[in-house]
């Protein structure tokens, strides 16, 4: 990868680290505590479904939150303080800048999620004692959910790089929402007719398909991810978040920096 | 050789939410700065020099014209290897200690990881700070980001330093150690184009100066052919205290001091009052020009033109 957008992409997760994001992990961790072992004492039979569904639901959330709130400010925050000024008239290309964040703000939310993975599976072992086979699938739901935190990045950063925080926050997690339903919209689309069926089904295709990248109920069930899904899922992320990259590189390249 | 070569370069802003309205920021700017110079940019606020300053750093899209900077396009990133901005009011990423600041500058800079640390030990010694090197920026004063922005623009030993208000926030000992840096600079070989509305520091450092006012540039030149290219006064004393009625009609401020009168008059009308001096036969002491100071040029030079007319441009 080219030098300065490893620079760039090492600053921002010091900003993220400095900013204390990751106390965040403290907060999870407690929670995880908790609900193991509330969960171990008001469920019986149910203990293992019950915490990998909370468990990954709360790691999905926290790194949504905070891909969102980091990832609308990126750009914008640097323009308000001016700090881009001093970056970009070095031998920086705009490009570049909006590469290197997206990939400073991924790097911050893997390892986050890294370290709540820690916690799921430390609460999964106190109520189950001991790991299963099936336990294997939590990582592939893990990964999924890394996924869709570069999908929600690369938005962020779009929005963030046209449109003021607040209206970034709103555009993001309201895409985060649909997108969560995107299957449910898709099902609206096969049910309607002419021009609706022409708006759903593009709808349906332009928001972000995040149910196909939800896997934790039936990972919480011990069912098998199949590896077409991963294949699938995985260039769909790729794909998706490059275009929202690329769109938030073309509209950053245009702009005057006032 | 020519460091800066501004062909041109206009822009106007879009305003108004609804019915959008031309603004021009700056009006076709036609400027060439040659290499090892000390280059000051005037103006009153909003004149413009943000805009040129932006635009030459790519911040800011020119509605039309162009510039080279070392015969290079202004979005080159060889160019921008060679060139140092600090910006107007500057604010770093807080979260980071001035060394920490620096290093990535330099990273971005591509200084050789070997000298960067040298490099930035040297010039936060260079601008004073060498003593906070492990504070964070938030807790800094408005100076000392003032210092920090003008060592992140020489970290990298740049061929022209662009300095947006350098004077900005400092106090008059942090004003005079940087008017030294710029003179070191340019005896290193160095052009310094800086902006700035005080024109004390301008006169005491600038090899030439621009002048721009609403967008529009007024004049260019050395400060000495600049305020010796408009009409000065002439102090004129002699002895007595006996003022010709000759010299209120040349518009002369006298005062008498003792057994002196001096007069302050316009260049022009020296010949009539010593003529009015000779016929009522007293001794003159001395007729030393006055000189004009940047000030006044500079204040002569933003008037509306119709108060100009007269006077030399």
């Amino acid at each position: 990868m080219n030098g300065r957008i490893v620079y760039i992409a090492s600053n921002t997760f010091r900003e993220a680290v400095r900013d204390r994001v990751l106390y965040n992990l403290i907060a999870f961790a407690l929670l995880m505590s908790g609900a193991a072992i509330l969960v171990g004492q008001i469920s019986i039979g149910i203990e293992h479904l019950v915490v990998v569904n909370l468990g990954l639901t709360a790691v999905s959330l926290f790194g949504v939150v905070i891909a969102i709130f980091i990832g609308i400010g990126l750009v914008s925050k640097e323009i308000d303080k001016r700090t881009l000024y001093t970056v970009l008239s070095r031998p920086v290309r705009r490009w570049e800048f909006i590469v290197g964040k997206f990939f400073g703000l991924a790097g911050t939310l893997v390892v986050n999620t890294f370290f709540m993975a820690l916690g799921v599976f430390a609460a999964l072992l106190y109520v189950s004692h001991h790991f299963h086979l099936s336990d294997g699938w939590v990582l592939v739901a893990l990964y999924f959910i890394i996924l869709q935190f570069l999908i929600i990045t690369a938005l962020a950063l779009l929005f963030s790089s046209f449109s003021s925080p607040l209206l970034s926050a709103v555009f993001a997690f309201a895409l985060f929402v649909i997108g969560t339903f995107s299957e449910d919209l898709r099902g609206f689309a096969g049910m309607t007719h002419g021009l609706t069926r022409w708006l759903a089904t593009g709808a349906a295709y332009l928001v972000p398909n995040f149910s196909a990248l939800n896997v934790i109920s039936s990972v919480a069930h011990e069912q098998p991810v199949p590896g077409q899904l991963i294949l699938s899922n995985t260039a769909y992320a790729l794909v998706y978040a490059s275009m929202a990259l690329c769109g938030a590189v073309l509209i950053f390249e245009r702009r005057n920096l006032k | 050789m020519t460091a800066i070569d501004i062909l041109g370069l206009e822009k106007t802003y879009s305003v108004g939410f609804w019915r959008k309205k031309p603004k021009t920021a700056l009006h076709p700017l036609h400027l060439r700065v040659e290499e090892g110079e000390i280059f000051g940019f005037l103006g009153p606020n909003g004149a413009g020099k943000t805009t040129t300053l932006k635009m030459l750093m790519g911040l800011v899209y020119p509605t039309a014209g162009s510039a080279r900077i070392l015969d290079m396009e202004i979005n080159d990133p060889r160019m921008k290897a060679q060139i140092g901005f600090l910006p107007e009011q500057p604010y770093f990423y807080d979260y980071l200690t001035a060394v920490e600041l620096l290093d990535y500058y330099g990273q971005l800079s591509g200084v050789a990881p070997k000298e960067r640390s040298r490099k930035v030990r040297e010039v936060l010694e260079r601008v004073g700070l060498a003593d906070v090197i492990r504070v964070q920026l938030r807790k800094f004063s408005k100076g000392m980001l003032q210092r920090v922005g003008i060592a992140q623009a020489i970290l990298h030993d740049p061929r022209i330093v662009f300095f947006d208000e350098p004077m900005s926030g400092l106090d008059p000992m942090g004003r005079r150690e940087v008017r030294d840096l710029m003179e070191q600079l340019k005896h290193e070989g160095k052009t310094v184009f800086f902006s700035t509305h005080i024109l004390s520091d301008a006169e005491a450092l600038c090899d030439r100066v621009a002048i721009i006012h609403l967008g529009e540039l007024r004049s260019v030149g050395a400060v000495v052919d600049l305020t010796s290219s408009i009409e000065g006064n002439v102090e004129l004393v002699w002895h007595g205290n006996k003022i010709p009625a000759a010299m209120n009609a040349l518009g002369a401020d006298c005062h008498v001091t003792g057994d002196t009168v001096r007069a302050v008059l316009l260049e022009g009308n020296q010949e009539a009052a010593l003529e009015a001096l000779r016929r009522e036969q007293l001794r003159i002491i001395s007729l030393i020009p006055v000189r004009t100071s940047l000030e006044e040029y500079f204040v002569r030079k933003l008037q509306p033109s119709k108060a100009v007319a007269g006077v030399t441009r």
